[in-house]
């Protein structure tokens, strides 16, 4: 949105400053006299929360590993010094392990936006996909960062994702190999995954700044889609608007943050992880953190082989698969109208589609064999070995008659009972799931462009803004003088 | 007042004068800044922002900078029990507390004499030799074990002693770096250092254990 400057340099220092590197214009231009649709509402400020997620995470982050040592055998002593010793570690470490969920959370808050409203559209897709950049890149510092404290979890976690790579044809040996620099993760891994770990976010920090730069280019998207026509009736400068309202939201999603690490710290972890890791003993149920469990449920779902590819391939170009069909979101939808708030049937397939990813959270926090929920009565299961020495399970409905079955047997064969309950297995929930994710990305919304007809939509922003009969905050921004510059916003629809 | 005729009444804590300011960045010499007497609860609400976020700034500053600081552990492990039986008779026993050099000299006779004849008042920085010494725990002193820290006063190096072989002009330890010489109490004799080798805080646990601490 690069319209004319309207920053004027008043001392003689900034006029000095501006002549040379125009840094001040730059801020200017950019935060303050921006021009910003006056419609967005609270979805709009996970942008700024999620900036000041990075700084926090980077902050913590840095401290954090002046007091931590990468190395198999002190890795998880060294944490629990800044646990215990280290002044204040225990809040910084905590800020910092909490700071990935928030950050976590506000990235699929502000996913969710950009999915609703059609912001990944043209003319924003370069900007869609740098964020998707952007969100693979936190995933893959995050799963690192996992890895540091060197607990059960850790390993175990780190240990069944590095395998998953192996399952690639030819080259996923090499890979893993490469991935672990041994033949199992030990010293080497951790100590490459500190380096990452420490490397990534300030590519993170790089990446954003292209994120901007693009939005900055086409300006905001707004919960009509509707383009800026008229730059005076359709926005409102940046600051103080956005600054506000944005300061406002940081402030409410920071209380929340504080109460997960004063009051709730470790609700969000796991247990096992402060368990110091022991390649000898996998923990009964590895599961990753909360924000990558939709993925593992992908992943784990695939128990079925296509043709020759076999079933652990295929779970994890599923997995992978899930995550790089958003980069192609921009040309999958095929509707011109941006916003779902004009496309009902669009609408109900999207809830459907977060319906989806949250039910895959849940089936990836279960064990895929556990029992949603059961149906009929639970049996006796025998099992033993048959005359020809084959394994054999037979089942029975009263224990009367399994432990007459059981005394016909020979000893050799070893008859063993359990219980046995039919039912609903999370293994079925992640696989209906799962295919419902894929389902909406190439089926639905292709489709939908095509069949679907969307709602009237308001001539303008300035339009929607006035059609309300209360007079709300936007309503009121509208009275005041909106900016005086001339941008050269083109309208896309 | 751009679309609308700006017939909208105004609600009592809307301003319309620091309204246009705040708003207004290329027409600030149309609307001029505020009048004066509308400013009091903008101003009162910017100055509470503003404390209040300094205030917020400050409090999470505070921990940042406390990690900075020694841990408990390092804390905890910065006194050392010494077994002063182990000094050989005329050398010297090392010790690191916390990373921190200091020198436990077991004298002879000569050297306590030596340390005892000195002439305090010509010394650069004046102290007896019982000064440098704490009493064991019967109230007496025991002049054989002297206790002082192990970096020269000048730039912190470590003088060399009589394990090294090398006692200096005046029999206690001589410093390489710049050549300070201290003498048999650790008091500085000649060289650019400035003040005697302290002596750190110390205690007798008995006639035979001392504990030293940071």
């Amino acid at each position: 949105m690069s319209g004319q400057s309207t920053y004027e340099p008043k001392t003689g220092f900034t006029k000095w400053l501006d002549a040379r590197m125009p840094i001040v214009r730059l801020a200017h231009d950019s935060f303050v006299d921006f021009p910003t649709p006056k419609n967005l509402n609270y979805w709009y400020t996970f942008g700024g929360i999620l900036a000041v997620c990075l700084v926090i995470q980077i902050v913590t982050g840095v401290v954090l590993a002046m007091h931590y040592v990468a190395s198999t055998d002190a890795a998880f002593a060294s944490v629990e010094r800044i646990m215990r010793d280290v002044e204040y570690g225990w809040l910084i470490r905590y800020i910092h392990s909490n700071g990935a969920s928030m950050f976590f959370l506000a990235v699929y808050l502000h996913m969710f936006r950009g999915l609703y409203y059609g912001s990944y559209k043209e003319p924003r897709e370069l900007l869609w996909i740098l964020g998707m950049v952007i969100y693979f890149l936190m995933m893959a510092t995050a799963f690192m960062g996992y890895v540091l404290p060197w607990g059960q979890m850790s390993y175990h976690g780190a240990s069944v994702i590095t395998n998953l790579l192996g399952a690639i044809p030819l080259v996923g040996e090499g890979i893993k190999t490469y991935l672990q620099g041994g033949p199992a993760i030990g010293d080497a891994t951790l100590n490459r995954f500190f380096s990452l770990h420490y490397l990534l976010p300030f590519v993170i920090a790089g990446v954003v700044i292209l994120h901007i730069w693009a939005l900055h280019v086409t300006g905001n998207n707004n919960p009509t889609g509707v383009s800026v026509k008229n730059v005076k009736a359709d926005t409102v400068p940046f600051t103080p608007y956005y600054t506000v309202k944005d300061g406002f939201a940081i402030i409410l999603f920071l209380i929340m943050f504080a109460v997960f690490v004063f009051y709730f710290p470790n609700v969000l972890g796991h247990a096992d992880n402060y368990i110091e890791a022991n390649p000898l003993q996998t923990p009964t149920h590895i599961v990753p953190e909360w924000y990558l469990l939709p993925f593992y449920a992908i992943l784990r779902a695939v128990t079925f082989d296509i043709g020759p590819i076999e079933a652990k391939l295929l779970g994890v170009i599923a997995m992978f698969g899930s995550i790089l069909v958003l980069f192609a979101l921009p040309w999958l939808d095929t509707s011109k109208v941006r916003s779902m708030r004009y496309r009902p049937l669009a609408q109900q397939c999207f809830l459907g589609f977060v319906i989806a990813c949250v039910v895959l959270g849940f089936a990836g926090a279960n064990n895929p064999d556990d029992l949603v929920f059961k149906f009929g009565a639970d049996k006796l299961a025998m099992s033993y070995t048959d005359a020809n020495g084959g394994a054999a399970v037979r089942t029975f409905t009263e224990f009367a008659e399994a432990n007459s079955f059981l005394a016909t047997l020979p000893s050799s064969a070893a008859g063993a009972l359990e219980v046995s309950a039919s039912g609903f297995k999370w293994l079925w929930v992640a696989q209906i799931a799962g295919a419902y994710y894929f389902a909406f990305f190439f089926i639905l919304l292709p489709l939908l462009g095509v069949i679907e007809k969307p709602k009237a939509r308001p001539a303008s922003i300035a339009d929607s803004v006035h059609g309300k009969k209360k007079t709300t905050a936007a309503a009121v921004a509208a009275t005041s003088p909106g900016p005086q510059t001339t941008g050269s916003l083109k309208p896309a629809e | 007042m751009l679309y609308m005729s700006g017939a909208r009444s105004l609600a009592p804590w809307e301003n319309p004068v620091s309204e246009h300011a705040s708003a207004g960045h290329a027409d600030d010499t149309a609307q001029g800044h505020g009048a004066p007497e509308g400013e009091t609860r903008r101003d009162f609400i910017h100055i509470a922002a503003v404390a209040v976020t300094a205030g917020g700034a400050a409090a999470v500053a505070w921990p940042f900078i406390q990690q900075l600081g020694p841990a408990a552990d390092t804390r905890a492990a910065s006194s050392k029990d010494v077994d002063i039986t182990k000094v050989p008779l005329g050398g010297e026993i090392r010790v690191l507390i916390g990373g921190m050099p200091f020198f436990i000299r077991h004298r002879t006779e000569e050297e306590i004499q030596a340390a005892q004849n000195v002439d305090v008042s010509r010394l650069r920085d004046p102290q007896t030799d019982d000064d440098r010494l704490v009493p064991k725990l019967d109230g007496t002193l025991n002049r054989a074990i002297l206790v002082t820290s192990g970096s020269c006063t000048h730039l912190g190096c470590v003088p060399l002693g009589p394990s090294q072989g090398s006692v200096g002009e005046f029999g206690g330890w001589y410093c390489p770096c710049h050549g300070s010489y201290y003498d048999t109490s650790g008091r500085i004799r000649k060289g650019p250092a400035p003040l005697n080798l302290p002596v750190p805080e110390y205690e007798y646990l008995s006639d035979t254990v001392i504990k030293i601490s940071l």
